[in-house]
């Protein structure tokens, strides 16, 4: 999910990005959306570093990260497995399949398998209704899952071999 | 090559014409045409389609081609998507016109070999009609009765090339407003035309154009809200990703209509493609010089910026999503002043929805009569949507406004899935409500889905048969604007989570008669105080449920049942006397709770009994094991 590259360069790579920008503060989605793309998530010290580049308060950047869901503070796995939950997958059984691909990775939507593997969370409508249930991994999308054997298919094609 | 003035524009087109020549059909049958060796080949690159592997059939489409030297004569094309989602991957050969369904990489072969080599239709490929198993190779009746305005282009032209637009009339309207028409007079022809938001409202979209030109200002601005987010909809991204274009010159023209130098797109980040397709757009139309300063020779100037949202429903919302662009937290805030006095950066702002700018180019073409004598006497034009759910054909659908459900459901549709029993129909998304049966003969526009207690909003239409459990239906949007909820004011962030809780509640059988009535006055307080239309709408689909489907809230307060066998702790399973013994269900219980001896009846321990289904799934007795 980030780039392969040290802290140092991270840095270098954001403070760049945000040099470049003509207006600062009203360009704080973007930079956050960069930083994402860098680092995977963004902890407090990259939020810090941010509030002080643009010269705003730590807290303006806290409230806007947490209040969009694209946003994280957690990092995630090396697969994010996302279960569609838009209305046209949940009358055809996105619980169920959701149920299911926590079964299998045996975590909770929002959690992290414990050897870092896959994320699993759950998002609204990637606009493939016909053929609900999806899943995304990866942003590849999966459709019709609905037996426990697909999605058991699926999720082995992303566990290294042996 | 930037274009200096209209003639230039007008020579671009003449020389470009032949790019779109063979997809032409002149009429349906696509007989009369003159069948040459050139052949285009269509694979469809909507989300459904792009889903399940049409980018690979395009490239192995490209591989055979080559591999046989036709490549030369037949061109491969990924345009946006063909509407027909349920049957995808898609592919259309021209001029032919004929249409295959559900193609696999393999079938590829087959279609070069057969099609092109042969000169044959290749027969199973063809849609069948599931009821009289007659196959269709052109006139499907999944696109009888569509008319397709917003998504003119979406599936006809390639939407990476600029020349392919420009040759379907594109930038015209523009030239138009540019050089023949005075601001006001642009305003007067969207006026008279009667087109009205497609985002949800419903606002009169010449007025809204009116008013931000009458707010005295040095700069306005014009957004185009691309923040999609009803689960469930995606006719937006469908023409952003089909027909980019349209949008930037959509834009370009209310930006000379009403006086703004800027514009900007607010595009959701879950979107890459959309994103990609757009970034493109807009390079090709500054090389052209359609936009930047100048534009088409006039003293016109325009640009466009993108901006990203990052998961927030409310920021459909044009005052958060005005919050939002200025990089602040996506939450609305009062009205009046409306956008339209003071908007981004206090300026006088337009925001339209991404479907409604996609009319407008017809609209400066054709004229405004032409517009408004499609659809209802209120409500003009067509409406995008998002057909999905139990229906047999998914899929992306644009009829004239005033079709009634009946003739999406079940022309268009198909009809229920498996011959289920049509329940109900879903529109607006969390923020609208669900018609029953009774009004499935009620035409389709603003005025008649407000009566009944739904709404239009963005144009998802979910169809829900026998199976589905109404109060489970209200209970999954709640728990949706309860999530999306911005928290500003209490009565939604608050009154969102109570009904959900009341409604968690009822579906555990643990509802009484008096938290229905509890529940109708919450929602009633919702409607009232809430600052924006999340707030005010979220109560919809339970105050449509409650209204017309009440005796399923009965059932599941009273006699402590679920009708639809939906909410699983109202459930009971049973083993019948039909059972044989085999025991299947004793190895698959994951509780161990049925008990039996082989080739005799077992017992579910009722008490210890999970209700998963799992027994019920491995049965192989038909009825042996019941769930009510």
């Amino acid at each position: 999910m980030c780039e392969a590259g040290t802290p140092n360069q991270f840095a270098q790579k954001l403070d760049n990005y945000i040099d470049s920008l003509t207006h600062k503060k009203e360009n704080l989605i973007a930079v956050l959306h960069y930083a994402q793309e860098i680092y995977g998530y963004l902890p407090d010290n990259v939020q810090w570093h941010i509030a002080q580049k643009l010269d705003i308060p730590s807290a303006t950047v806290y409230g806007v990260v947490s209040f969009y869901s694209f946003f994280t503070m957690i990092p995630r796995g090396e697969h994010v497995v996302n279960v569609c939950t838009g209305t046209a997958c949940f009358v055809r059984g996105a619980e169920k399949l959701k149920e299911e691909l926590e079964n299998q990775l045996k975590i909770k939507a929002g959690e992290t398998t414990p050897d870092n593997l896959f994320t699993l969370e759950t998002l609204r409508c990637v606009g493939a209704c016909g053929l609900a249930p999806v899943m995304i991994v990866d942003g590849k999308v999966h459709g019709r899952m609905q037996k426990p054997q697909d999605i058991n298919e699926v999720l082995a094609k992303y566990r290294p071999e042996g | 090559m930037k274009l200096k003035s209209i003639d230039a524009l007008n020579e671009l087109q003449a020389q470009n014409l032949k790019l779109l020549e063979t997809r032409r059909i002149m009429d349906s049958a696509g007989s009369e045409k003159t069948q040459g060796p050139v052949r285009h080949v269509m694979v469809c690159g909507g989300p459904g389609c792009h889903s399940s592997g049409s980018p690979g059939i395009a490239q192995r489409s490209e591989e055979e081609l080559n591999r046989l030297e036709l490549s030369e004569q037949i061109k491969v094309f990924q345009p946006g998507c063909f509407g027909f989602c349920e049957k995808g991957p898609m592919i259309q050969i021209f001029p032919d016109n004929v249409t295959y369904c559900e193609v696999s990489s393999e079938d590829v072969t087959t279609i070069v070999e057969e099609h092109f080599l042969q000169g044959k239709i290749v027969e199973h490929l063809l849609f069948m009609d599931p009821e009289t198993k007659e196959r269709f190779a052109r006139s499907i009746p999944f696109y009888n009765g569509q008319l397709r305005i917003a998504l003119r282009n979406v599936g006809y032209i390639a939407p990476e090339n600029i020349l392919e637009y420009i040759a379907a009339d594109g930038y015209q309207a523009l030239a138009k407003v540019l050089f023949s028409m005075k601001p006001f007079e642009v305003i007067d022809v969207l006026k008279q035309s009667g087109l009205r938001g497609r985002g949800g409202a419903g606002f009169p979209t010449g007025s809204k154009w009116e008013f931000t030109r009458k707010s005295p200002a040095d700069q306005r601005y014009i957004i185009c809200n691309a923040d999609e987010g009803d689960p469930g909809a995606f006719m937006d991204r469908s023409v952003l990703e089909g027909d980019p274009h349209s949008v930037l010159e959509a834009m370009l023209i209310a930006g000379a209509a009403i006086g703004a130098s800027e514009g900007y797109i607010y595009v959701r980040a879950e979107y890459p493609a959309a994103i990609h397709r757009l970034k493109i757009a807009i390079e090709q139309a500054r090389e052209y010089g359609l936009l930047g300063k100048g534009i088409l020779g006039s003293d016109f100037n325009f640009e466009i910026e993108l901006k990203y949202g990052a998961g927030a429903f409310v920021c459909g919302e044009e005052t958060a999503l005005i919050h939002s662009i200025e990089g602040a937290r996506g939450e609305p805030s009062v009205k009046p002043p409306f956008p339209a006095q003071k908007g981004l950066w206090g300026k006088p702002t337009c925001v339209n929805n991404v479907e409604t700018l996609a009319n407008i180019p017809p609209i400066i073409l054709k004229g405004a009569e032409w517009f408004s004598n499609i659809g209802t006497e209120k409500s003009k034009g067509t409406k995008v949507f998002a057909l999905a759910g139990k229906v047999n054909n998914v899929g992306l659908v644009e009829v004239p406004m005033g079709t009634t459900l009946r003739q999406i459901i079940f022309d268009i549709g198909g009809g229920i899935k498996q011959h289920k029993t049509f329940k109900a129909a879903q529109t607006g998304g969390p923020s609208g409500g669900c018609i029953p049966t009774k009004y499935l003969d009620s035409p389709i526009d603003y005025e008649s889905l407000a009566a009944i207690g739904s709404m239009m909003g963005s144009g998802g239409l979910i169809v829900l048969d026998e199976d589905d459990c109404m109060v489970n239906i209200a209970k999954y949007f709640l728990e949706f604007t309860m999530d999306e909820s911005c928290g500003r004011c209490t009565a939604c962030r608050v009154g969102t989570k109570r009904l959900h809780e009341i409604l968690e509640k009822i579906t555990e059988g643990k509802g009484t008669l008096e938290d229905l009535d509890n529940m109708e006055r919450l929602c009633n307080i919702i409607k009232d105080t809430a600052l924006c239309g999340l707030g005010q709408s979220a109560p919809n689909p339970i105050l449509s449920t409650l209204k017309y489907f009440r005796e399923e809230y009965i059932a599941h307060v009273v006699d402590k049942t679920c009708p639809a066998g939906v909410c699983k702790s109202l459930l009971k399973y049973e083993i019948t006397d039909k059972c044989v013994g085999c025991s299947l269900c004793v190895k698959k219980c994951p509780m161990h709770c049925i008990t039996g001896t082989t080739k005799k009846r077992h017992v579910i321990d009722q008490e210890r009994c999970l209700k998963c289904g799992a027994c019920m799934e491995q049965c192989r007795v038909v009825g042996a094991i019941i769930c009510h």
